[in-house]
């Protein structure tokens, strides 16, 4: 007679539970995981050397995802990172031949906080969808920097020795891009979980209409952000070119999508109000080592991808699976 | 009383993670017969409902259907076997338009016309986006739809909770005339007078198990909060009203002054004051341009004629936040609207700690931990499920609204019937508070669609009716079948007989067909 009756709770699910409640675990077993496959793959690849250069090719990423989570939260997204890393990565090269590297700064970091200013108004203000405003303002990025590309053809580029040295170097084995990396991940998860203004984008994105009840100004939150957001990329070009060390006008580029495929991965919702940054780490770790390891495997570039993608589905899905309680 | 129950559900337990919403629910409804739900608030009855009908999957038990095993899997195996909920939320989707949400759910369109109409809502224009529509007529739009495919088992929770008196009434016709039929209604409610007027049996649930199936005749009342509450004591009265005199020597000031406010056709010439230490009750049917004055006042929209004082400063708020500094905090009735509800109850709480730009910067946990939980201890919130808000039961979740604005020591709170769909427990707490609130100099202005609220907490009643302020009571005055008539907007004194909310002191009503007592 009996029609549902489920008696004590297996094991399977108590494993569940126990994951949904620490959800970076099942990320970091998913990490080591990888690492593992690739040590079997290429025994001895796995070393000091091997770390250290991952570590320095998750670092850009780590941070663009970072810029991904922060407007994720809100319910938002930033496709504009791609382009401001690119352009202050650009405008440093150029810029620092003929003049004072603090100058060259200053101009490398100004399209980046316009380019932020203008979509948190676009976006806050004018409630353009976050997909469209970045979008745009990231397509009139790259015009203006194929138009900027023109008037410097003739003074050529130069990558400042303190960006090699930070985006390449290593002391006792460390990446010095740690150095940046650390104060600026521990100041973000800090922010996200301990200041009002990291609290106001979890609540903006779960529900905007109570934060406004609440007295909260959606669009100095939403403008804030983004400036944030941009500032971010800004600073991740000028890593990424001393990483590089191409000034090209499509450098950052290819790190967009990864960027919000490594937030999602680690567990940040898309429609907002669910995150944390240090899954989004992880996240981006995962994929560096993806990468590589797709790499060794020698694969034409185009099914190298096809797996890529089909991976980072399957992540994302069953890391949703396990973390979601039904 | 012979035949086999129509809905036999037994042995039901749910666990959400290491909450247990349901231990040992048992449920037995005949045809004919139209069942009570009872119990306080996180008692599990939602729940129940929502296992019924296959939203929700149960951890164990046994349902039976027409005296068969009957594995309800998804809600549409439900409607297949007959049984149709309107749950506790609204559930049209949001951005279609109602006759897309029909089409959804495979809803003919012509009964439910029928049933709209019947249910008292003359003018539905379909094509209108769910979004646009009034809670409470969605509400009624939800029931529309689940007559409209003729349950055997209709699943009623707290239906009428948010409606006005005269979308009630028709409900509570609408109900009986199902039980009438043969067919049966499970109705969950919180009102002893729809209970009484409608309800063959009760059962009555508490702390998630089956404590008790009672016949409904006179004066079962008494019986039935004991069994919800349990040991615990009710009846409480509501501690003496102190504030009158306050009221009168702040008189000179009012706190909160409207002056002949509009906004729209809604609103047109609203006049009031509000004194320190004073709780004014509103009353109002749906839609006379009560909501929109508590958006005025809550700083949402800008009235188009007329002005707020504020301790007798003309003020103009074009956001919310310029209604907070002005110390006016507004709770909505819709729970969904205030509340982040993935969020952990302290941060809900603390949500206006962070909303101005000066206190953007890093969180001073140990004092706002001190205040969040000394407003949670002052409105004793359960906090078991407290990691996210949506796992709150109703009326946990109500009181996080109002903790909200304690934590926050606003001056004036704007209170929006509160108390919809909480149990008597929990609503006296919130007369407790508001009176506290009072006595402490604070003021409250209080909109209820609870007419037996008003003597219990208000000192003072203001009605509107068609966006204008029709009388303002004594709280002395102001019995049900009189603040009755002025919500009707029929002036002080006529006698007229207004359904059978008029008259809410004897148990069984005048309507004839009443099945009133069980035999
Ligand atoms: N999705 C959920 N996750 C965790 N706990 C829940 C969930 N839904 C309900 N509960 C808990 O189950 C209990 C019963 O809730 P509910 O059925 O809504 O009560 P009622 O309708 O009687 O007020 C409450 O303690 C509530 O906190
Ligand atoms: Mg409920």
């Amino acid at each position: 007679m009996s029609t549902t009756a489920i008696q004590s709770v297996p094991l399977g699910r108590r494993l569940k539970r126990f994951m949904a409640d620490r959800p970076l675990i099942p990320l970091i077993i998913l990490l080591v995981i990888l690492v593992v496959i690739l040590q079997i793959l290429r025994p001895g690849i796995v070393n000091e050397r091997w770390i250290a250069n991952t570590i320095k090719f998750a670092i850009p990423l780590a941070i663009l995802a970072g810029c991904q989570t922060m407007t994720m939260l809100t319910g938002g997204i930033d496709l504009s990172v791609g382009t401001v890393a690119t352009m202050s990565a650009f405008i440093m090269a150029t810029q620092v031949v003929n003049q004072d590297p603090a100058v060259a700064f200053l101009l490398a970091m100004m399209p980046a906080v316009l380019i932020g200013l203008v979509n948190g108004i676009g976006v806050g203000v004018f409630r353009v969808h976050p997909l469209i405003m970045t979008l745009g303002t990231s397509l009139i990025g790259t015009g203006c920097l194929q138009v900027y590309q023109r008037t410097v053809i003739a003074s050529g580029a130069k990558i400042p020795d303190f960006l090699a040295w930070l985006g390449t170097g290593l002391t006792y084995g460390v990446p010095n891009a740690l150095l940046l990396f650390v104060p600026l991940a521990a100041l973000i998860v800090f922010t996200l979980s301990r200041t009002g203004f990291g609290r106001l984008l979890y609540a903006v994105g779960d529900n905007e209409h109570a934060t406004r009840l609440s007295g909260v100004r959606y669009w100095q939150v939403i403008s804030a952000l983004y400036v944030i957001s941009s500032v971010l990329a800004g600073i991740t070009g000028l890593l990424y070119i001393g990483l590089i060390k191409a000034p090209s006008l499509s450098l950052a580029e290819p790190l967009v999508l990864p960027s919000v495929a490594a937030a999602v991965i680690g567990g940040t919702s898309i429609f907002g109000g669910r995150g944390g940054y240090t899954g989004t780490i992880i996240g981006a770790l995962i994929l560096t080592v993806l990468t590589t390891l797709l790499t060794i495997l020698q694969m034409p570039e185009g099914a190298r991808r096809i797996l890529f993608g089909l991976i980072v589905l399957f992540v994302t899905a069953a890391y949703l699976r396990i973390v979601e309680e039904r | 009383m012979t035949s086999t129950p129509l809905l036999d559900a037994s042995g039901v337990a749910k666990n959400y993670g290491a909450v247990a919403a349901l231990r040992n629910a048992s449920l037995s409804v005949l045809p004919g017969e139209v069942h009570a739900l009872m119990g306080a608030n996180g008692a599990g009855k939602s729940t129940l409902v929502k296992i019924l009908t296959g939203a929700v999957p149960a951890s164990a038990g046994r349902i039976l259907i027409r005296g068969e095993a009957r594995d309800v899997r998804s809600p549409a195996a439900a409607r297949r076997a007959g049984l149709l909920p309107v749950y506790q939320e609204p559930s049209l989707i949001p951005d279609l338009d109602v006759l897309s949400n029909l089409r959804l759910t495979g809803t003919p369109v012509e009964p439910f016309r029928a049933w709209v109409r019947e249910l008292g809502i003359p003018d539905l224009d379909i094509r209108d986006t769910a979004r646009d529509i009034p809670l409470a007529v969605l509400r009624v739009l939800d029931l529309a739809r689940a007559l409209a495919v003729e349950p055997d088992v209709l699943l009623l929770d707290e239906m009428t909770a948010a409606l006005p008196a005269n979308l009630a009434e028709k409900v509570l016709e609408v109900v009986r005339r199902q039980g009438d039929s043969g067919r049966a209604v499970i109705f969950i409610s919180h009102r002893f007078v729809e209970i009484s007027a409608l309800c063959d049996r009760a059962t009555v649930l508490r702390d998630g198990e089956t404590v008790g199936v009672v016949d409904i005749v006179p004066g079962v009342e008494e019986k039935i909060v004991e069994l919800m509450l349990g040991a615990r004591i009710v009846k409480t009265h509501v501690a003496a009203r102190g504030a009158n005199q306050a009221a009168a020597t702040a008189a000179s000031r009012p706190r909160l002054g409207v002056r002949n406010l509009r906004f729209g056709t809604k609103l047109n010439d609203v006049s009031f004051d509000l004194a320190d230490g004073e709780v004014a009750g509103v009353v109002a049917l749906e839609g006379q341009g009560q909501d929109e004055l508590f958006a005025a006042l809550a700083g949402s929209i800008r009235p188009s004629a007329g002005a707020i004082e504020v301790d007798g400063q003309p003020v103009k708020f074009t956001h919310p936040i310029d209604a907070i500094r002005a110390g006016l905090a507004y709770v909505p009735g819709d729970r969904a609207e205030a509340l982040a509800m993935q969020r952990s109850v302290r941060e809900n709480i603390a949500l206006p700690f962070s909303a101005a730009l000066r206190n953007w910067g890093p969180i001073n946990m140990r004092r706002e931990r001190a205040k969040v939980v000394s407003a949670i201890e002052r409105l004793r919130i359960d906090t078991r499920a407290q990691g996210e808000v949506q796992r709150l039961s109703g009326g946990n979740q109500q009181k996080v609204t109002i903790a909200r604005w304690i934590a926050a020591d606003a001056r004036t709170i704007l209170c929006f019937d509160p108390t919809r769909g909480i149990d008597v427990g929990t609503k006296q707490e919130i007369y407790k508070l508001l009176r506290e609130l009072a006595g402490n100099g604070k003021s409250v202005l209080f909109y209820t669609s609870e007419l037996e609220e008003v003597q219990r907490v208000c000192d003072r009643v203001i009605v509107i009716f068609g966006g204008r302020v029709v009388d303002i009571f004594p709280v002395e005055e102001a019995d049900e079948p009189a603040l009755m008539r002025a919500a009707y907007g029929l002036p002080r004194g006529a006698k007229a007989d207004i359904g059978i909310l008029a008259d809410p002191h004897s148990s069984s009503p005048e309507t004839s067909d009443s099945p009133g007592t069980t035999p």
